[in-house]
């Protein structure tokens, strides 16, 4: 299945990914060799075969319903790339925010 | 005695047990290494002084009478596993500069027995690779060169730095992580023993994520004893995630000393026998048969029957789980962030900037095969496909105890080589990927030299949860094999 320019600046915006347009052709060539060669897996017959999603076939464990931690903003914000605001610069574990650009005027 | 950093884990378990050397010594031995070697680009980040302190407080333990399952042992850490405290980076730009604050279940395993790190290796860059040549950090060297050849070779990949560090006796031990088969090959590469646990045995906790259903950590060594050791500290159930086993661990360390293999039928799978396989790693396969027959054991042909779409379906399954992952890279909470004109902007600036290459391209091709309209005809269908790969797998089992097959169709190659098209280097992965899919345990254990002198490793992989039948098995064919070369200069 050949992908084109178009679909690839597509799946390009989907994927939150800026690909510069020069790029385009040649990743839409590599996308497409590497879908061709998928393609193979046409050749199997899967009517009536279960999906397998995931090989651990124990059904998924519960806990009880409560807090375990809590109290660590100062971690928690700690690799803030635009560096974050705290409540209380005292105490940095009282809480506070990520900074991020204006999302609504 | 024979220098610090020649000895196997459980030699320099037992020096230290006769105090012989003290784990600071252990330590500074191998720190020494570390420099020597600096050139091979193995590590990302060296950790000398938290080594030496974790050292300093082993050997104080040790007076204590305290002394765990790896105490004093050094190791290198794969730079996937969180550290508290010790920068984490995926090998990847965009979280370049991200320090943890947190410890992975692994390591604080490795650390509750006694192991002291010496840093974090190179990898590909968020594990997606079979070279290290991905890695923003530069590519990883493999201490082995062709005889006469002086050319740079590849450790493979993804944990390349951590298998390059153990060939190099830089440290005894090591750990990686294996989606695909990013702990067997590049052990196989680097002529070292690589155990891939069955899903489920050893925690994903704190383990940068690349594909959550295939992702598993495990060790590097240069003994089956050695990696049976590292896999009994680091395994263990973990409420913090939810796909690991609750089983005990059993004694997988007994299990690597009883070489006895007495009756044990060794299944042979004939779709193994693919074009494009060394002449010489066919030969190595065949006399790996005859030594564990040799030893008592009984081979027997078996088929599965859907080996060779196990490589396309993965590479819809590991890029759909990649793509959903890697989400979270957005600039907003942690890693790089590149300013754009709006959130949208900065989202696509960050990632644009921040993902390497085969980065992108898997992402790309995980979106798309989950985008509307192609879900039942890529992901839906190769589902389908890993159940008949896990199907193909238990009717083998029903007729024997454990698998021999070659772990990788060729040795090390040249940095540079293979890298013209992905799907190429992509098929470096054809033997590990099968049971990767599967969920099931691996191990490479060195077998021989090819030609050109480079080692070459032998796959044997075992039933779910049964890791001790399979390293009773590899150590068989460790102790036929004799495998004692060692890469020229190191």
């Amino acid at each position: 299945m050949a992908l084109d320019k178009d679909t690839v600046a597509r799946i390009a915006r989907l994927a939150r990914l800026k690909v510069p347009d020069e790029e385009l052709a040649p990743l839409a060539g590599e996308l497409s060799g590497i879908f061709a060669w998928i393609e193979q897996l046409n050749e199997v017959d899967t009517r009536n075969v279960e999906p397998l999603s995931s090989v651990s076939d124990v059904t998924l464990p519960l806990r009880a319903d409560k807090v375990t931690d809590g109290g660590i903003a100062a971690k928690v914000l700690a690799n803030a790339p635009g560096g974050a605001v705290y409540i209380d610069s005292s105490d940095k574990n009282a809480g506070g925010f990520f900074t991020v650009p204006k999302v609504v005027e | 005695m024979a220098s610090l950093t020649d000895l196997t884990i459980a030699q320099l378990g037992a020096a230290l047990a006769k105090k012989e050397a003290s784990a600071v010594e252990v330590a500074d031995a191998h720190l020494a290494k570390l420099d020597e070697h600096r050139a091979l680009n193995a590590f990302i980040t060296e950790t000398p002084e938290k080594a030496r302190a974790m050292a300093a407080a082993s050997d104080a333990r040790r007076a204590k009478g305290e002394a765990g399952l790896l105490e004093g042992i050094p190791l290198a850490i794969k730079d996937l596993f969180c550290t508290e405290g010790v920068q984490t980076t995926a090998a990847s730009h965009i979280l370049e500069g991200f320090v943890p604050q947190y410890e992975s279940t692994v390591t604080t395993n490795l650390w509750k027995s006694g192991a002291v790190m010496v840093g974090k290796t190179n990898l590909d860059e968020f594990a997606m690779g079979s070279s290290n040549m991905t890695s923003h950090f530069g590519g990883v060297e493999n201490p082995w060169k062709r005889k006469g050849d002086n050319r740079k070779l590849v450790p493979g990949g993804s944990s390349g730095g951590s298998a390059a560090a153990v060939a190099a006796y830089m440290v005894p031990g090591s750990t990686g992580t294996d989606t695909g088969g990013s702990i067997r090959q590049p052990a196989s590469f680097c002529g070292i023993v690589g155990l891939k646990p069955t899903y489920g045995r050893c925690s994903r906790w704190g383990v940068v994520a690349f594909a959550s259903s295939l992702d598993q950590p495990g060790p590097f060594a240069r003994t089956v004893e050695d990696s049976a050791l590292l896999l009994q500290a680091m395994a263990g159930h973990d409420p913090k995630d939810s796909t690991s086993a609750p089983l005990a661990v059993p004694d997988f360390a007994a299990a690597a000393r009883n070489p006895d293999i007495k009756g044990l039928k060794v299944g042979i799978p004939k779709e193994y026998r693919v074009e494009g396989t060394s002449p010489e790693i066919e030969a190595l396969w065949t006399r790996g048969m005859e030594m564990l027959k040799a030893a008592g054991a009984v081979p027997v042909e078996i088929s599965l029957p859907h080996t060779k779409y196990a490589l396309p379906a993965y590479y819809i399954v590991a890029p759909a789980e990649c793509s959903s992952n890697l989400a979270r890279y957005d600039g907003v909470r942690f890693g790089l962030r590149v300013p754009g004109k709006d959130l949208g902007e900065m989202y696509q600036n960050t990632r644009g900037a921040g993902f390497g290459k085969e980065v992108r391209r898997r992402i790309m091709i995980g979106t798309y095969v989950l985008s509307a309209g192609y879900y039942d005809a890529y992901y839906k269908k190769a589902q389908q496909i890993r159940s008949l790969i896990a199907r193909d797998f238990s009717q083998a089992f029903e007729k024997c105890d454990v698998l021999l097959t070659p772990t990788a169709p060729t040795a090390a190659f040249a940095a540079g080589e293979k890298m013209d098209d992905p799907v190429t280097m992509y098929l470096n992965d054809m033997f590990t990927i099968p049971a990767s899919m599967a969920g099931l345990p691996g191990i490479s254990v060195p077998a021989g030299l090819d030609k050109d002198g480079l080692p070459l490793g032998l796959q044997l992989i075992g039933r779910a949860f049964d890791e001790e039948t399979m390293l009773r098995a590899a150590a068989a064919l460790e102790k036929a094999a004799a495998f004692d070369a060692r890469p020229a200069g190191y």
